[in-house]
């Protein structure tokens, strides 16, 4: 894990002097409404329907117990008791007070945490591949760059005000992780066939509004020219990005009103003169000082097999419970003797990616007894316990089992992505917690979950699509319609290796009909299904939405036979 | 005469600022910023007239295509129609670091206080402040972060520059 110097600790601290001031400016009437927005904004707040929301940046997703028990402090003493993971693998607080934000972030700092660039027209979070240097599928590391990134961005002047938010993500295994091509720049790790390391440069992704996957810019940018090619990509984009619609306002825009060979020849342009002026010498990465960076990913201190192995099937055998977790929240790790565990923030009747105080100090002392210390937020609004030995596994079950954290249905039709929704956000349109809890419920025997096997639905209160609805297989996506909440279904999308944004199957359907409509997709899938093999997406993608449509709008087309 | 910042004091202008559309122009001899378009059309006639003449450049403007125009100028003038619209500093930062322009780089318009530390860092040391903004404060946010990750326009050298030299003086 990354450690702070006096730098890093420097610039934490007084940032959050300059929004002390900036707070205590905009309380005594010196800031507009307007100038505070943009100012709060850059440090992670934002304005709620009922107080102010803070997200907190967790850097590519990683975590360590000390910052849990930081968390566990802040929810208690500034919020309600609980925090919620996003699908942008970082932290958020729904009730804390403005005037007191700044000791907040205060108290953030000390662990190495913030809210710079959580929100606003910046350089947000860089996300990642939550199994970074732990998954056999890996070729390279991702966390070194996205550290030498992160830094490189934040607080750049330069980049400060942007015409849109800008996200990147990286990944550098054969599975993605993190949804890449969903963000405005997908970093790619690859490693040619002499051996050198390079980037596959991916810009112009982004959800929201016109959802797209990021289009490939570049096939090989070389492992020192990381800062380089983003400075070209960032530059680009401020200079270009439209100023005029905030909704046409991110860089996907350019690309789609230019054509991808105008795109890629302006990126390309300032590429090249980037690295024939002295920013080029300044921005070029030496071997060293990723290296350097390097340093502070190393393997921990494993054990040999023979010490931390264990026969999980005989010890599954006698436990229905663990054996049913094993299967689902268990996976493969690239050392014999360890595993991947993955922990569901989506039990029964709990809001999905919520966290208690306790939960967070439960997980404190879970990782800190069996995972290293360090804890990991993927993107579906789970939690992942990266390198866990096979004899702690049946004591690690019964911990998080005793904290509501063992749910075993990672990846099963009752793991749903949702954004708070109309509960707590003043952008949505819908609700989206009730609606997640409705379809929960319908499915929430396990035999049911088993049987319907791998899906992903997805659900986001407005088009912001915090929720992801674009890339679900089964994508909801909550409406206004003259005061009442309608939701639309998209089907087909996927954020991994076979991206695609799904596509919208017809008119919205009401509050109460929506999780029945699921039901009726979920149930001709069942039906539809070649054999027990073939997954929900596979099946549409052979079959197409004609058959779908006709099951969720079952009333409409009775009524048309009849 | 307004009170401006300039290499992080407060300063009279004193230059002054002719808008298009404005036929008279200032009396003879003063130095005046004009707008590109009207630097374009009447060059001779403002050297003829005018100790100085500075160039008002859009922020839409290529600046790159621009400069061989405007090189030789004493000042470049950039503007912020709104406080939030960050191109000029991407111009800003490519004149002093790609072409290398050394003359007097300001930043006019939507120029708030909590704008000003990051005009500083991209190579503006002349800041003309929005007419309601405390100018005393204006100059004390010039250093409000002290430390930085990245060279912009300024003195910073990046931290993984200065990382690779701590290491290199540790052996």
């Amino acid at each position: 894990m990354y450690r702070y110097d006096e730098t890093d600790r420097a610039l934490v601290t007084q940032r959050v002097e300059q929004f002390r001031d900036q707070t205590r400016r905009y309380l005594a009437g010196e800031l507009t409404e307007d100038e505070f927005r943009a100012l709060r904004l850059r440090n992670g707040l934002y304005q709620q329907r009922f107080a102010p929301m803070l997200r907190i940046s967790v850097p590519y997703g990683l975590l360590e117990s000390r910052q849990l028990r930081k968390m566990a402090h802040i929810v208690r003493k500034y919020d309600k008791g609980y925090g919620h993971f996003t699908t942008r693998q970082n932290i958020q607080l729904n009730w804390p007070k403005l005037e007191q934000v700044p000791d907040l972030l205060g108290e953030l700092a000390e662990v190495q945490l913030h809210g710079i660039q959580a929100c606003g027209n910046d350089t947000r979070n860089i996300t990642a591949d939550y199994l970074a240097g732990v998954a056999a599928d890996e070729h390279i590391d991702v966390r070194p760059y996205c550290e030498l990134l992160r830094q490189f961005v934040a607080l750049h002047p330069e980049f400060y005000w942007l015409p849109r938010k800008f996200k990147f993500a990286f990944t550098g295994a054969a599975v993605d992780r993190a949804a890449s091509r969903t963000n405005d720049v997908a970093v790619h790790l690859v490693r040619h066939a002499d051996g050198a390391i390079g980037y596959r440069f991916y810009v112009g992704g982004g959800l929201g509004r016109q959802p797209l996957l990021a289009q490939e810019m570049n096939s090989f940018v070389p492992e020192s020219d990381l800062l380089r090619y983003a400075c070209a990509v960032l530059r680009t984009f401020n200079r270009f990005g439209r100023r005029d619609n905030i909704h046409k306002a991110r860089i996907k825009i350019v690309l789609r009103e230019w054509g991808i060979e105008r795109f890629r020849a302006a990126i390309e342009e300032e590429y090249a003169k980037i690295n024939a002026s002295v920013e080029g010498e300044e921005l070029l990465l030496l071997p060293q000082d990723i290296e350097r960076m390097r340093g502070y990913f190393t393997e921990p201190a494993y054990r040999p097999a023979a010490e931390v192995g264990a026969d999980v099937a005989a010890i599954a055998a006698r436990d229905a419970g663990f054996a049913a977790w094993i299967k689902r929240n268990v996976r493969a790790h690239k050392k014999p003797g360890y595993r991947v565990v993955f922990v569901s923030l989506k039990a029964p009747d709990h809001v999905a990616g919520d966290c208690t105080a306790e939960q967070f100090e439960a997980l404190a002392d879970i990782c800190d007894a069996h995972s290293f210390g360090e804890l990991r937020s993927t993107y579906d609004q789970n939690l992942v316990l990266a390198d866990v030995p096979e004899r702690d596994l049946h004591e690690v079950w019964r911990k998080l089992d005793a904290s509501k954290l063992a749910t075993p249905n990672i990846g099963l039709v009752t793991d749903i992505v949702s954004c708070p929704g109309l509960d707590f956000c003043g952008l949505a349109n819908a609700g989206s917690i009730g609606v997640a809890q409705d379809i929960y419920r319908r499915f929430d025997t396990l035999e049911a979950q088993y049987e319907i096997g791998a899906i992903r639905i997805t659900i986001s209160g407005c088009m912001n699509g915090c929720g992801h609805h674009s890339v679900g297989h089964i994508g909801i996506l909550g409406v206004d319609k003259h005061g009442e909440e309608w939701y639309q279904v998209t089907l087909g999308g996927s954020p991994s290796n076979d991206a695609a944004i799904g596509e919208r199957v017809g008119r919205a359907l009401a509050r109460d009909e929506i999780a029945e409509g699921v039901e009726r997709l979920i149930h001709a899938y069942l039906e539809f299904r070649c054999d027990e093999e073939e997954t929900f997406i596979e099946c549409y993608r052979r079959l197409g939405m004609e058959p779908f449509k006709a099951r969720l709008y079952v009333n409409e087309s009775e009524a048309a036979a009849a | 005469m307004t009170v401006i910042l300039r290499e992080g004091e407060l300063v009279g202008d004193d230059w002054a600022v002719i808008e298009d559309g404005r036929t008279e122009i200032e009396p003879d001899g003063g130095k005046v910023i004009v707008t590109l378009a009207r630097w374009r059309a009447e060059r001779a006639a403002l050297l003829a007239r005018h100790a100085a003449v500075g160039v008002l450049v859009p922020n839409t403007a290529d600046i790159e295509a621009v400069y061989p125009e405007i090189a030789d100028r004493p000042v470049v003038a950039l503007q912020f129609p709104a406080f939030a619209d960050g191109r000029a500093l991407s111009q800003a930062v490519v004149l002093r670091k790609r072409l290398g322009y050394r003359g007097e780089l300001r930043a006019v318009g939507d120029v708030i206080r909590d704008l000003v530390f990051w005009l500083g860092r991209c190579g503006f040391d002349s800041i003309v402040p929005r007419k309601d903004q405390n100018l005393e404060a204006c100059r004390e946010a010039l250093d409000e972060i002290r430390v930085a990750y990245q060279a912009a326009a300024d003195a910073h050298t990046p931290i993984w520059v200065r990382r690779r030299r701590q290491v290199a003086a540790a052996h």
